[in-house]
């Protein structure tokens, strides 16, 4: 295994933290990305990264905690997405898309701000990019914390959720609140997407919120074999990620390592190209070797 | 205010916003804002990429961002089109990291690429944006009648023989062109912000397709030139003004139609469909 873990990986303290960071971090954005998924929301639940992001480099400036800073605007834009109206596809499009412009106009003004007050470079790169290997071991109680609010919170909705997802109508016939269960959605995504913002960065925040989830919802069909399906193949991605961007320190001359995002992201997309080629092979095969194929669970 | 050196950010930065606003227009209309955010930061990863081979960036710029367009339209068929948008968006950007840990020259580059650097645009790098927003806005009249009528009703399209998924393509090439002229001028982050904010204004003015069209174009001028102004004045960065300008316009705009709209529609019109003979 020498080729696979080089010297010092688990004596490293930032590479340890990283891990459990990583993995508690994966395993919420699988669970809330398989509704956004389901939902359509991809586009918000990007959206809110940066508008965390913007969140994070204000906190920066007015020196609070900068998870404080993620995690308000998160939920500050969440709740303007909802007031300019989500209800139609079209709407909800618009009403990210200002929502996003308004954000990323004002990271422009902080990150400004914050190269003007200080002369430390390096601060654009971190907040828009993220790095695992940064993360302080102090933010893991609060991000466990979050993590597990979130959890519990979708637990709790997550049959309205899922009915009111799949079919607004008939959820709003049957008296589930979809307007409410909606916005409390938005609510847990802006916290769940904050909290990856800050400890992974916006770009994996993303990633693992959008790519196993996706790949998932290709092969399983129920909900619990999703959600479980989805968090390993988010761990998986993850700590493979950190590990080979460790170890890519190694790899060139230069001793310049590449970042961890590559690396997950391009795990995320090889999980996502095999869980579509599985997908395709199934429809193929199965379908051809059952004589009376049954309705394939209502997922194509 | 109007001196020599800002001549190049007036001439620049007006093309850009006639070119954000009318493809905007579409974009708004048909429900693409996500690639059309996706598409600029793709974008940025590519001038990452060509500042690290030694190439112009906006060569970069262009082959990453038409990569895009045809990465999200491809994949779109088989996957939910958010879903694909939000895939490509982050292999690009994984890219760009990956492109840039590897490379010498860091924040003040990426800075501007991200925020843009109207007030750096040189005389020689005019010539060639306003060659791709002419090539853009010519793509754009040819597409007219087929992206207003899919846009509107898909379904009337594809019965009048539309190739709809080959239009989509073709409009995310627009779409994506457009964005690869922006960035060095706004900035990969506010491109976008000019896509979206004045023609979802616009929209909620006009119902008819024309006027909507002539009302984004003067919403996004009216935004871009104030948001000039103010970063002369004020030394703030453009990408400020742009982002927040954008957004405010569409707010302003919401909140007075809704004031003074006799009958209530709750601040949204539709585009009734046009006669349009195909």
């Amino acid at each position: 295994m020498r080729w696979l873990f080089e010297p010092g990986l688990f004596a490293n303290g930032s590479v340890r933290t990283a891990l459990v960071l990583g993995a508690l971090v994966a395993v919420v954005s699988a669970v809330v990305g398989i509704f956004t998924v389901l939902r359509g929301q991809s586009f918000a639940g990007h959206a809110l990264t940066d508008v965390a992001t913007a969140g994070g480099a204000a906190a920066s400036l007015a020196v609070v905690s900068p998870l404080f800073g993620f995690i308000g605007a998160g939920v500050l834009g969440a709740g303007a997405m909802d007031a300019i109206g989500v209800q139609r596809v079209k709407d909800r499009d618009v009403a990210t898309g200002v929502v996003l412009g308004a954000a990323t106009g004002l990271s422009a003004l902080f990150l400004y701000l914050i190269t003007l007050s200080t002369s430390t470079t390096g601060s654009t790169q971190s907040i828009l990019f993220g790095s695992v290997f940064s993360v302080e071991p102090s933010t893991l109680p609060d991000a466990a914390v979050l993590g597990l609010l979130v959890l519990a919170g979708l637990t709790f909705i997550r049959r309205p959720l899922l009915m009111s997802s799949i079919s607004p109508e008939l959820a709003g016939a049957r008296g589930i609140r979809v307007r409410w269960v909606g916005l409390g959605f938005m609510v847990m995504l802006a916290v769940a997407v904050g909290l990856s913002a800050i400890v992974i960065g916006s770009i994996l925040s993303t990633a693992l919120l959008i790519g196993p989830p996706a790949s998932t919802l290709k092969v399983a069909s129920r909900l619990s074999r999703a959600v479980a399906l989805a968090g390993v193949l988010g761990v998986f991605a993850t700590w493979l990620g950190v590990i080979l961007a460790y170890d890519s320190y190694y790899w060139f001359a230069s001793r310049r390592g590449l970042p961890v995002s590559f690396f997950v992201v391009v795990l995320v997309m090889l999980e996502f190209v095999i869980a579509s080629a599985y997908t395709r092979w199934r429809r193929v095969h199965v379908a051809t070797l059952r004589r009376a194929p049954r309705e394939e669970d209502g997922r194509s | 205010m109007f001196s020599s050196f800002m001549t190049n950010a007036w001439i620049s930065g007006t093309i850009v916003a006639i070119l954000a606003a009318a493809v905007g227009f579409f974009v708004v209309l048909r429900g693409s804002a996500f690639a059309a955010h996706a598409i600029p930061n793709g974008a940025f990863a590519g001038a990452a990429g060509a500042n690290l081979v030694g190439v112009n960036p906006l060569v970069g710029l262009v082959v990453f961002a038409l990569a895009a367009a045809f990465g999200i339209g491809v994949t779109s068929r088989r996957t939910r089109s958010d879903v694909a948008t939000a895939l490509a968006l982050v292999l690009m950007l994984a890219l760009g990291a990956a492109f840039l840990a590897t490379s010498n020259d860091y924040e003040p580059a990426v800075n501007a690429l991200l925020f843009g650097e109207i007030l750096g645009v040189s005389s020689n790098e005019i010539l060639p944006v306003a060659l791709l927003a002419a090539l853009c806005v010519m793509g754009l009249l040819v597409l007219y009648r087929p992206l207003l009528l899919s846009s509107i009703a898909p379904d009337l399209s594809v019965a009048k023989g539309v190739n709809v998924a080959l239009l989509d393509v073709a409009f995310l090439v627009i779409v994506a062109l457009s964005s690869a002229l922006a960035v060095p001028v706004v900035g990969a982050l506010l491109t976008f912000s000019l896509t979206i904010g004045p023609p979802a204004a616009a929209r909620l003015v006009s119902s008819r397709p024309h006027r909507a069209l002539a009302l984004s174009v003067v919403f996004s001028l009216a935004t871009l030139w104030a948001a000039i102004a103010c970063s002369y004045w004020t030394n703030f960065p453009i990408g400020f003004f742009v982002g927040t300008m954008s957004a405010l316009v569409y707010v302003v705009v919401r909140v007075v139609v809704a004031l003074t709209s006799s009958v209530r529609t709750h601040g949204r019109v539709d585009i009734a469909v046009p006669n349009l003979t195909l």
